[in-house]
């Protein structure tokens, strides 16, 4: 289930906005470049974001995700191309995009040495709000991130998930209608990832858009509306989360059988059901078939027990971002940090 | 996010930071530097230990061989030695600016919608705490030992909120050496390089005349010789001379230079 027909506020949002002239598109974004010495890290990004959407940037580390997000952030001055966030240029008006924008970063940008409330109260105040008004603001984030216990304790004693809800509690303390996600999942639990995929549509249906950038295909299925592939500093492919799958191809039924021996009848019964040619791998008893319609799975597992197949296991595979890059770009989604001098922010970071 | 959040179109906005907003800023980033230094105490080792150490080490060494003896040597070396500590303490903001900038927090700082200028200003403000703290131990220490200033406490205030003022003007060089040093430690090699000839060839510790004739002409021109003369003149004479001016003046002009040029640094830097 996409996140567009989950959350049907996102897309009404979009449809609201449009009806006020210029004001449909949250990010433009024509031919960005950034280049650090002879590497252009971002080479011709094209990105148009509506208000409203999720939008996810996806692709390997060092691809450029990074230094693009930080270009629309105002954080980095583009070296070629231009962008506007709700209209206003990002070198003009950056003063003005910065009202409009929260950026949560890839690495928490809230201060260690600092708890979690003096953190959120000092964003607050360097946003304007008075004293008193910032108390309650960082009483209430901290009650909507579920961080009110953790509030006095200085962050140094935070777990991963812990910093990442604060850090994007901070981004959210302006109500900003856009909001930059840099890679909001990486580096958390299971558990916790669905917790802030959770606060991502939260986020959405209060009527924010959402850029986010993600090395997961799953991550980006789940929330975006549209996704953008970004491949050496390029996008190379753009769409619906379907559209991109479509063109990527199925997923794959995997099937562990308990006895052996029924490897060849199974075999057949796919052949029959499905109307695919499954392989059984070299050490026998597991077997994967491209799955095209799920729905006649149902059919092939009725057919396997009537013929008295048990079968120990059976699981599917969805196409991986690996897959994706193969499929489109020929090679695989390799960490783009080991060509030439890649961007020094990432390179930094990824040593960390 | 339980109310709905305004669409960019209903919003009112501005692409400038007016100055009221700069000083709120800048005062906010100050509040973050004073909570940093509740926070860890022990980053106040230089500004409490070394102005007792120096003060008593100097006194001592010196007093005897200067000026015949500690007690007459204290009105000469006093000014001096404040003048001295608190400038060296000034070299600390720069390290603590270039740490800071390393972390992830100053990538919000620049993605949020307030003057440019005050995350730098408003380190180097949290910082005059520190001066205070130095000033006064040596002031303290310094009458433990003996020194009675003749120009009365009024006076002995106006001379350490000088070389307080003073010191936050030349914080600006070094945390300009701090945004643009690769790290923290450059910052301190460079910053000493420069410090060292610039407090010890000056009148900070012995008399002008004793020295040759060359270095007598540097001494004589050092901006931190008119601020030890200032001072010395401040607290044990209570007179305001020319030497208080120039170095305001001084300090005013290395913030006008190096303020701008710091900013500039830290945006290209961003």
């Amino acid at each position: 289930m996409s996140a567009s027909t989950r959350f049907p506020e996102a897309g009404s949002g979009a449809a609201r906005a449009a009806s006020v002239a210029g004001a449909d598109w949250a990010i433009e974004a024509h031919g960005l470049v950034k280049t650090f010495g002879s590497n252009r890290a971002v080479d011709g990004v094209d990105l148009n974001v509506r208000t409203g959407s999720v939008y996810g940037v996806l692709g390997p580390n060092g691809a450029g995700k990074t230094t693009t997000i930080s270009m629309l952030a105002t954080l980095l001055r583009p070296d070629g191309g231009e962008a506007r966030i709700f209209g206003h240029d990002v070198v003009a008006q950056s003063q003005i995009v910065r009202q409009l924008i929260g950026v949560t970063a890839q690495f928490a940008s809230v201060d260690e040495t600092l708890s979690a409330t003096e953190n959120l109260i000092i964003f607050s105040r360097l946003l304007g709000l008075s004293r008193a008004e910032s108390k309650r603001k960082a009483a209430e984030l901290l009650e909507e991130f579920s961080l009110t216990e953790a509030a006095r304790r200085p962050l140094k004693k935070f777990s991963g998930g812990m910093r990442r809800r604060l850090d994007l509690a901070a981004s959210l303390i302006a109500q900003p209608p856009l909001t930059f996600l840099d890679e909001p999942t990486t580096g958390l639990d299971p558990r916790t990832r669905t917790q802030m995929w959770d606060t991502i549509r939260r986020l959405v249906a209060s009527g924010s858009t959402v850029l986010l950038t993600t090395q997961m295909l799953d991550e980006a299925d789940q929330l975006a509306d549209r996704i953008a592939v970004i491949d050496r500093g390029r996008v190379i492919a753009e769409g619906t989360s379907d559209e991109l799958k479509a063109s990527v191809g199925t997923s794959s039924l995997q099937l562990r059988l308990d006895d052996q021996a029924d490897t060849d009848d199974a075999l057949r019964a796919i052949q029959a059901v499905l109307g695919v040619a499954g392989t059984a791998s070299p050490e026998g008893a597991r077997i994967t078939a491209p799955m095209a319609d799920a729905d006649r799975v149902t059919d092939l597992l009725v057919t396997l027990r009537e013929a008295g197949i048990r079968l120990a296991e059976m699981s599917v595979q969805k196409p991986t971002l690996d897959e994706v890059f193969l499929t489109i770009t020929g090679h695989g989604a390799e960490d783009q940090n080991d060509s030439s001098d890649a961007d020094p922010r990432e390179t930094e970071r990824v040593d960390a | 996010m339980t109310t709905m959040i305004a669409p960019a179109s209903e919003r009112r906005l501005k692409n400038h930071t007016s100055i009221g907003d700069t000083v709120r800023n800048s005062f906010t980033m100050a509040y973050r530097g004073l909570l940093k230094i509740k926070r860890t105490p022990e980053q106040l080792v230089d500004v409490t230990v070394q102005p007792i150490l120096f003060t008593l080490m100097f006194a001592y060494l010196f007093g005897g061989a200067i000026a015949g003896n500690v007690a007459g040597y204290l009105p000469t070396l006093i000014p001096g030695i404040l003048v001295q500590t608190v400038i060296t303490t000034s070299v600390v903001t720069g390290v603590q600016l270039r740490e800071d900038m390393d972390k992830g927090v100053f990538d919000r700082f620049k993605s949020l919608p307030i003057a440019r200028i005050a995350p730098l200003s408003g380190a180097l403000l949290a910082d005059t705490i520190r001066y205070g703290i130095a000033t006064t131990l040596t002031f303290v220490m310094g009458y433990v030992i003996g020194y009675h200033p003749s120009g009365g406490i009024g006076n002995v205030v106006l001379a350490a909120l000088l070389v307080i003022a003073c010191s936050w003007a030349i914080s600006w060089i070094f945390a300009f050496f701090g945004v643009i040093a690769r790290s923290a430690s450059s910052v301190q090699g460079i910053s000493m390089i420069v410090l060292f000839p610039l407090t010890f060839l000056s009148n900070a510790f012995v008399p002008v005349k004793s020295l040759p004739e060359v270095l007598q002409w540097f001494v004589n021109i050092n901006p931190i010789s008119h601020l030890v003369t200032a001072v010395r003149e401040l607290a044990n004479n209570g007179a305001v001379t020319g030497d208080v001016w120039i170095s305001l003046l001084g300090a005013a002009v290395i913030v006008a230079i190096f303020a701008p040029l710091t900013v500039r640094a830290y945006m290209r830097k961003a």
